[in-house]
């Protein structure tokens, strides 16, 4: 029993979840604007609502919020993927998560 | 330019000029599996799995390589605690404030409210930028599946990036 969030409408058709609450934010907004608390909860109720209100296997709900404007669409179409060189190393937000990770593997050894 | 941007086309496109392949994207045509939801959400357990690259200060961060690994957040963590590891998508915003790529804050505010009954004691989060949807299908997607099972959930919301 699924609902499923998302800012990205031509994936998710693609994708075809049970049930979808689009949001037409820049990627990495899916649940909602930085610091506003009360617009964040507005959207997941209106997304929540999807789980009874949303019927028909695949339905998309399209969530009545708009980013201020749309410059970051044309920003949105012009950037690509460039598909650098990955490397497998954990990319760690700060380097202090770095030393509490590699803390807490080395204490549990071979348990973690 | 008021529609959705059309990530797939963009994409395409970017490869095409990269003398890449197509990516092939997951396209189903089947119906999606569905199931009615038989009680109110203020009666259900609700669980979340995240690909934002989310994970709490103190775990292993994702790395980049088509990383299949998912972790367990639970959900007692403190906001201030939680960390982003992603390439595909600008973390500036999500640094400042996870609720928007991961609401565990305002989902507890909604249990508080009555709106949802319970949450799971755990979120699942992975980092969505793996390009082997072969991997994500088989080695991925079934090891979180049981996670959610184990936690008990009534319901479980997907908040991709």
């Amino acid at each position: 029993m699924t609902l499923s969030m998302s800012s990205a409408l031509d994936i998710t058709r693609a994708g075809k979840p049970p049930r979808t609450a689009f949001l037409d934010y820049p990627l990495g907004h899916t649940t909602g604007k930085p610091n506003q608390p009360e617009l964040q909860r507005e959207i997941l109720v209106q997304a929540l609502e999807g789980f009874t209100s949303l019927t028909v296997p695949g339905s998309i709900k399209m969530l009545p919020f708009r980013w201020e404007d749309e410059d970051w669409k044309r920003t949105a179409m012009m950037d690509g993927d460039t598909r650098v060189e990955r490397h497998d190393t954990p990319q760690y937000q700060t380097e202090d998560d770095r030393i509490r990770a590699e803390a807490n593997t080395a204490a549990c050894g071979s348990h973690c | 330019m008021a529609q959705p941007v059309e990530y797939i086309t963009r994409i395409a496109d970017n490869y095409a000029k990269l003398g890449y392949k197509p990516y092939q994207w997951v396209s189903n045509s089947d119906t999606p599996p569905w199931t009615p939801l038989r009680k109110p959400l203020s009666q259900c357990r609700l669980g979340l799995v995240a690909s934002g690259g989310i994970y709490a200060a103190g775990q292993v961060a994702f790395h980049f390589k088509d990383d299949v690994s998912f972790r367990a957040i639970p959900t007692t963590v403190r906001t201030s605690d939680l960390r982003t590891a992603h390439f595909a998508y600008d973390q500036t915003d999500a640094r400042k404030d996870p609720n928007v790529v991961f609401p565990l804050a305002k989902l507890r505010r909604l249990v508080n409210e009555g709106v949802v009954g319970s949450l799971a004691e755990n979120f699942f989060t992975f980092m969505g930028g793996v390009y082997s949807s072969r991997r994500v299908t088989e080695e991925l997607a079934p090891r979180i599946t049981e996670s959610l099972l184990a936690e008990k959930v009534d319901v479980a919301l997907l908040v991709p990036v």
